[in-house]
């Protein structure tokens, strides 16, 4: 006993000995299905982009925090590893390897240690990486491959629209919503397992909810963002369709299709940028439903939920100023 | 051509109506401002310390120019020179202070004060205070996690690794007293600066019985009474099993820090002492 | 459906080990040392002095203030001197030494086992007076001095009593255990402690960890319509008052407010047995059950312990101090406080000793906060914990009295489920206790 001194720290003694990396690696596994799908319909390029952006990211993370910050490196906490992943699940699979980089270069350097590291980021950093090379290189974030089951040759493939595309742009050239659905090559249950253009990591939704059920059952995301999310997208369109059926898309079209489930699922959920109560998760999520119809319907692009998060991360500090959970015993005693 | 001309002319009107209106707004809502506030706050270090204990330099001027006299008012920071521009700036008159400096009053460094737990949490005094006496088995001494150093604006305080005690340089500390309320158990206080810089004083706060305190700590303050009984000119006090010299009655005769058996005393910055004397601390540290 | 209360809280790891394993006394020490402050409010005053001859329930500290308690011998001997001890805290504090000489009892406590059930003999106040004297404090750990809170301020009406047989810390078992052994004697302490308080109804609460427990003190309950015994859901911090009051009647006791504010009055089933024990048997507070476990202990037990018995004698009956020992908690790993050193004695509110090997002893590593209001998620009062630690380090305190700081009751749930390690609950003290500080500045 005499060498051994004992420990004395306040209570609690105990600990539920979840961790920082814990939650990270879980968000990984719940993102492995999403992978496994578009690998499935974008060969070993999904791989490719994955590794480059998670590698990225991490060596960014690595030469910011040693060299830059000279502080403490904190890379095994698998935040990079998520933010890397998020970055590739938000580009086109053919993108090229040094534009992934400029995306991880701006997610780990300015949308995260700008801020001062995980925790202290206002915005979601894989979404700012995306926004940043959606704005800067339009022509390669939007040519979409299309996708082919179970080719493993890196051939240049055939690039094509994403259904939101298509559907905007016809839309506005005055063909009514059901002719271009019936002119679509994707069905519904197409793109519910994601047969279908887009971004590598969006495009089944079926992948998606499985990750999401897995995390809600580690605890990781409580049911309030997605649920929200998606409830505002079905009610708003539905009342757009309800109004003039030619012009509005229908909601389950809207839920399928785009960055929705991906976003709603695993970029709006991401806690160091979403509110604090429950009441405050409902309110974001409604407002980033909003926000996407919003840019879908009249925006000037096809696709809204990355800018539709982004701006509800801005309004995040202030949700948590107002929305307070509710206290125990709220009559306070005169 | 046109398009330059016109572009010109637009915005050259724009920003003629704009610095109109501007001005009739700054007219309008102007608020009265004692120029002499700008004065004196130049004269100040700009530390925003709150040594004065008014919230920064700007509160310091703006109290200094509504007063009627200076007494009361004192920037630390600046001391007296400054505080004599101010005087002269507003036409009134200071009472010079006597400068002061920060004195860490606690001597157990890890030789001879034994660490008899292991304090796991934040490294902040004010949390290990709140619950524990500590790490060691001294409930009044340093706890060395450094609050006093966070607070310093002037970075005139250090942890020193070895000791495990805070260090004031004396040269930068501006006795602001920032420190002193940091600290949880107010081991800090700022005492004169002494002639030539010398000090003496009692570095232990401990208010245990003697031998509880002895135990505790090898540089406690066990209340033997023998610098009390030494000292010629009653500067020091024993209150509840502690010493305590005060800086205004002490003539700096350093009988005292001889007398001392466990070398709780402290003097700083006299030259060293005479061979004899030099040998009786040995043993009595020893 | 089991009842619980509705937001918040956690499931730590029960641990029970010592679940099961009957009640042992343990044999007198040689000495004691009995701190004059073992419950909450002003320490009492010595009335013995050193060298006095003192008999096993002999007043040797008498209370001193309206919310403060008698203390009693534990023991029989000679008072060998009054000074300062470590106590659990950490910090010194005055205590009374003795030097235990053989075990002669004051001839007025009865000894036997026998059940007394003389509730009518005495009147309310008569019980009260009867709690007082002996020295009765709440023992669950929140030392709360009994007779205070069963005395109905005027205006206010009691209804309920609420007996609390939670036991929502992980490991302790001492009230478990006590209920097994004791359930007549405990209904006996209940129905005087409503006579004392007036209450109409009792309820007693048992998590449903306890089925064993649940089902006897449902037998013995039965004969009483009054008394209705209460299955709940596992949920910590159930034993928490408030939580006990919403689970149990549904009843929210405002912010800042009492119990009694909303009719209920709880006691723990520890304190109810030693009502029994003081009122039946004129025995004073001198002895309480002590559970002392943890996982490398290799015979976690359950003892009858003399207050004032220095820990160490109970390590020792329980199969003596494990090699690596990292930290020794004095009560549950929720809310207990870890000991500086073995000689501190058992009190009054000592309801377990816990030894946590040193793998477990250290606190996990602190990362930022990623603001993933779990925190937010278990707190039972609803507050932001996350928010209020942030304003405590850069001392904003008008606003941390705004997020209602001073309703937490340091339950710990926040600082258990960080998954960044975030000691929360360290800085949430740290800003109740400034606070107070203020608060009290303020007012005088």
């Amino acid at each position: 006993m005499a060498q051994n001194k004992l420990i004395v720290s306040l209570s609690p003694h105990d600990h539920a000995k979840d961790s920082v990396s814990k939650i990270m690696f879980g968000v990984v596994i719940a993102m492995i299905p999403a992978l496994l799908v578009s690998v499935y319909f974008f060969g070993l390029d999904a791989i490719r982009v994955n590794l480059i952006a998670i590698a990225a990211c991490i060596f960014f993370e690595w030469i910011i925090q040693k060299f830059l910050l000279k502080g403490e490196v904190t890379i095994t906490d698998g935040s990079a590893i998520v933010t890397g992943m998020l970055l590739a699940f938000n580009v086109p699979s053919n993108l090229p390897w040094w534009i992934i980089v400029i995306g991880a270069i701006v997610s780990i350097g300015v949308g995260k240690m700008s801020f001062g590291g995980l925790g202290n980021n206002p915005f979601n950093p894989a979404l700012v990486g995306r926004v940043f090379l959606l704005i800067s290189f339009p022509v390669q974030m939007t040519s979409w491959p299309k996708v082919q089951v179970l080719n493993f040759a890196m051939t240049d493939a055939q690039t094509g629209a994403t259904p939101l595309a298509i559907v905007k742009e016809g839309i506005k050239n005055g063909e009514s919503f059901s002719s271009i659905i019936n002119n679509l090559p994707t069905s519904y249950s197409d793109m519910f397992f994601g047969q279908m253009g887009g971004s590598l990591g969006e495009i089944s939704a079926i992948a998606l909810i499985i990750g999401g059920l897995y995390m809600l059952y580690r605890k990781i995301i409580t049911w309030h963002i997605p649920v929200s999310i998606i409830a505002t997208v079905a009610i708003f369109t539905g009342i757009l369709y309800g109004i003039n059926p030619d012009k509005y898309a229908d909601p389950l079209f809207h839920l399928l299709t785009g960055g929705l489930m991906l976003g709603a699922i695993f970029m709006a959920t991401d806690m160091v940028t979403s509110p604090m109560t429950s009441k405050g998760m409902i309110i974001y999520g409604v407002g980033i439903g909003v926000i996407t119809v919003l840019i879908r319907v009249w925006g000037a692009y096809p696709e809204g939920v990355s800018f539709a998060i982004l701006i509800m991360n801005a309004f995040t500090p202030l949700i948590n100023y107002y929305i307070k959970p509710k206290r125990f015993g709220e009559i306070v005693k005169k | 051509m046109d398009i330059i001309l016109n572009t010109l002319i637009t915005l050259s009107l724009l920003g003629a109506v704009l610095a109109v209106i501007l001005y009739v707004v700054a007219q309008k809502f102007k608020v009265y401002e004692d120029p002499r506030i700008d004065v004196v706050e130049a004269l100040t270090p700009g530390a925003n310390c709150g040594g004065c204990g008014l919230p920064g330099c700007r509160g310091f001027a703006e109290a200094c120019v509504k007063a009627e006299t200076l007494d009361g008012l004192f920037c630390p920071a600046g001391g007296n020179e400054t505080m004599k521009k101010i005087a002269e700036a507003l036409g009134l008159t200071t009472v010079e202070a006597e400068p002061k400096v920060a004195v860490v009053r606690c001597n157990g460094t890890h030789e001879k004060r034994n660490k008899t737990t292991y304090y796991d949490g934040p490294s902040s005094c004010a949390i290990e205070h709140s619950l524990y006496m500590g790490d060691t088995d001294c409930a009044y001494g340093c706890l060395g996690l450094g609050d006093c150093v966070a607070k310093c604006t002037f970075d005139a305080m250090y942890m020193d690794k070895e000791s495990g005690l805070p260090m004031i340089d004396e040269n930068k500390c501006t006795a602001c007293g920032a420190c002193v309320k940091a600290c949880p158990r107010k081991i800090i206080e700022l005492r004169n600066k002494g002639k030539k810089n010398r000090r003496i004083y009692v570095s232990c706060v401990n208010h245990d019985k003697g031998a509880d305190a002895r135990r505790a700590c090898g540089a406690a303050c066990i209340a033997c009474n023998k610098c009390v009984k030494t000292c010629p000119y009653e500067a020091i006090v024993i209150e509840n099993f502690c010493a305590y010299i005060d800086f205004e009655k002490c003539k700096l005769c350093r009988k005292c820090v001889a007398e001392c058996p466990t070398g709780a005393i402290l003097e700083v910055n006299f030259p060293p002492r005479k061979e004899k004397v030099e040998n009786a601390e040995e043993t009595a540290v020893s | 459906m089991l009842k619980t209360f509705p937001k918040g809280g956690v499931h730590p790891h029960e641990n029970k080990f010592s679940a099961g394993k009957s009640i042992e006394t343990i044999e007198l020490p040689k000495q004691v040392s009995i701190p004059v402050s073992q419950h909450l409010g002003a320490p009492a005053q010595p009335v013995v002095n050193k060298g006095d001859e003192v008999k096993v329930g002999q007043l040797i500290a008498k209370s001193a203030g309206f919310i403060s308690a008698n203390i009693h011998s534990s023991v029989s001997g000679k008072v060998s001197k009054i000074e300062k001890i470590l106590d659990s805290t950490g910090y010194k504090q005055t205590a009374i030494i003795i030097d235990v000489e053989g075990d002669e009892w004051l001839p007025e406590i009865d000894r036997s086992t026998e059940l007394v059930e003389d509730i009518e003999k005495f009147t309310a106040e008569e019980i009260r007076a009867k709690v007082a004297e002996a020295g009765i404090v709440g023992l669950g750990g929140a030392t709360f001095p009994t007779n205070v809170k069963i005395s109905i301020p005027q205006g206010k009406v009691c209804e309920n009593l609420i007996i609390n047989a939670v036991e929502c810390e992980p490991y302790l078992t001492s009230d478990h255990q006590l209920m097994l052994e004791k359930s007549d004697e405990i209904i006996v302490g209940a129905r005087l402690l409503q006579k004392a308080a007036g209450a109409k109804k009792i309820y007693i609460g048992i998590e449903n960890n306890k089925p064993d427990a649940i089902e006897l003190m449902k037998k013995k309950a039965a004969k009483y319509q009054y008394i209705e015994v209460v299955a709940l859901k596992v949920k910590y911090p159930q034993g928490g008052e408030k939580q006990l009051i919403k689970a149990v009647v549904n009843r929210e006791v405002p912010s800042g407010g009492l119990p009694v504010d909303v009719g209920c009055v709880v006691q723990n089933v520890g304190t109810a047995y030693a009502v029994y024990e003081a009122v039946q048997k004129n025995k004073p507070l001198i002895e309480r059950v002590v559970t002392v476990t943890g996982k490398s202990v290799s015979k976690p037990s359950n003892f009858l312990v003399r207050i004032g018995t220095p820990v160490s004698n109970l390590i020792e009956k329980a199969g003596g101090l494990p090699e690596d020992t990292g930290k020794i908690v004095n009560g549950g790993p929720m809310m207990g406080k870890a000991v500086k050193d073995l000689s501190i004695p058992v009190t009054k509110g000592t309801s377990g000793i816990l030894i946590i090997k040193s793998d477990e002893a250290k606190r996990p590593k602190t990362y930022n906060c990623i603001r993933c209001a779990r925190c937010v998620f278990v707190c039972p009062m609803g507050l932001e914990p996350y928010l209020i630690k942030n304003m405590a380090t850069v001392g904003m305190y008008e606003e941390l009295q705004n997020e209602r700081v001073l309703d937490c009751m340091e339950c710990g749930s926040c600082s258990y489920g960080c998954p960044a390690g975030v000691p929360l609950l360290d800085y949430i003290r740290l800003g109740k206790t400034n606070l107070n500080k203020i608060l009290r500045s303020k007012k005088s």
